[in-house]
């Protein structure tokens, strides 16, 4: 039944492999990038406030599909020579996932009341002291739920990569496709996968947001 | 010495501060009493920073707080802040809570600020509760802490913001004992509160706020004897029951 998948095993497998590196660099950067976002948002600095705040309502109101294609073409232009797949896709998706993460942490950020920062600052922690010790650990911790949906979110998402070319799980999947001519199989068999991965993802999820209710430290 | 002169601030148009003057010596204790929405938290807020003013001046130890070449976060350091909701950082255990300004704004070792913060938990009386999360303690506990935290910085003042007025009835006196230690040991201290108790035992001057003015001021025998406005003795015929 699942005879192409069979035959092409190592290849799509590794196809999968580019999609979990894609995965995990997206997530890094964009979590990273996320939590300055968040505190750019939040900031009462208008000149940080205002450029954040323009960059995620331009971003978040553009599809992903643009903005990987726009980078693509763009990038060569600005950097006067191409730059390779793989680092196109991480850099447009770092730039993209970070503005869905920088809301998810404003709005962690937003729901630690304003004595405790004070309380902070009244032992002398300085304001990067605090975001580093106080504000996004706290953030991270109340909003882990939403994170890691958003991580799920971010997973299938790569699978656009595709379009500029990258040799991830779908583009290798068309090529085997393009091969043997099973579609239905070969489709199938990556909904599967993606499906156990992402399921697996939104149980663990699902916990933290029991453990969060249970416990209700923060 | 705190020396506030002539100080006043406005949220929008509305004017939460009006000419605020006060001196506060090394080793008093001043208690400030009013209504709510008197201006008596804004005013702590102001004294160290967390707050800005628009008129007026506030200098600490000849620093003033206005001078843009000020660190406010260095200033932060001499003066500890205690708040009405404690404000223990939810997400570590106590000692951490009480260790955290120490090890990352003093440099102190791990160790070093470990020992001090049992020493302060000695002191509240909770040692026991080192390594509980603050959800796990009771409100007038986690208000030991809070004000173990702040004693950690080893600041030359101490300003309180209704520290007790979130706190069960029966917790209220275990915070106010180690208050009127703190007091006695001769900390410098500012306290907001109604707790008139608290004031005639430890207060050198008690002053009264009411829409952002000090109406009242005096040493606790005269604030409490021969109250001078009127509003002053509607406040505390509805305090002192």
């Amino acid at each position: 039944m699942f005879d192409a998948v069979a035959r092409n095993l190592p290849f799509l497998i590794g196809g999968f492999g580019v999609t979990l590196q894609l995965t995990f660099c997206a997530l890094g950067g964009g979590i990273a990038l996320g939590m300055l976002v968040g505190l750019g948002r939040i900031s009462r600095k208008a000149w940080v406030y205002q450029p954040v705040t323009v960059y995620v309502n331009l971003i978040r109101n553009v599809p992903l599909i643009l903005v990987i294609f726009w980078f693509y073409f763009v990038m060569p232009i600005i950097a006067g020579r191409p730059l390779n797949p793989f680092l196109s896709a991480v850099i447009s998706f770092i730039i993209f996932e970070a503005t869905y993460f920088g809301e998810i942490f404003r709005a962690g950020y937003q729901s630690i009341s304003k004595d405790l920062v004070n309380a902070a600052y009244s032992t002398g922690l300085t304001y990067s002291q605090t975001a580093r010790y106080i504000l996004i650990p706290i953030a991270f911790r109340r909003l882990l739920p939403s994170l890691i949906t958003q991580s799920i979110v971010t997973f299938q998402d790569t699978s656009l990569a595709f379009v500029i070319g990258l040799q991830e799980f779908v583009r290798r999947t068309s090529i085997v496709d393009n091969l043997e001519v099973r579609s239905i199989q070969l489709f199938s068999f990556v909904a599967i996968v993606f499906f156990i991965f992402c399921f697996i993802g939104s149980k663990i999820s699902r916990h933290f947001e029991e453990k969060g209710r249970k416990t209700g430290v923060l | 010495m705190i020396e506030i002169n002539n100080i006043s601030k406005w949220f929008g148009d509305f004017r939460v501060l009006t000419d605020i003057n006060e001196v506060i010596d090394r080793g008093k204790t001043v208690v400030i009493c009013g209504p709510s929405g008197s201006g008596k938290s804004t005013l702590l807020r102001c004294v160290n920073g967390l707050e800005p003013y628009q008129e007026g001046e506030i200098i600490v130890d000849g620093i003033s707080l206005s001078d843009p070449q000020t660190n406010l976060y260095k200033l932060r350091q001499k003066i500890g802040m205690v708040f009405q909701r404690f404000e223990l950082y939810p997400h570590m255990p106590v000692l951490r809570n009480i260790t955290l300004a120490p090890m990352k704004v003093l440099k102190k070792s791990r160790q070093e600020a470990e020992k001090k913060a049992m020493a302060l938990l000695e002191r509240v009386g909770i040692p026991e509760k080192a390594g509980e999360y603050p959800a796990n303690l009771s409100g007038g506990q986690q208000q030991r802490v809070a004000i173990a935290r702040s004693l950690a910085m080893e600041p030359d003042y101490m300003m309180f913001d209704e520290p007790t007025s979130a706190l069960d009835p029966e917790m209220i006196n275990e915070v106010l004992e180690v208050m009127i230690d703190l007091s006695k040991e001769g900390m410098t201290m500012i306290v907001v509160t109604h707790e008139m108790g608290f004031a005639r035992e430890v207060a050198d001057e008690i002053i009264f706020m009411d829409e952002g003015r000090i109406i009242e001021r005096g040493t606790d025998e005269e604030f409490f004897k021969n109250p001078k406005s009127k509003r002053t003795k509607a406040f505390l015929s509805q305090i002192l029951v």
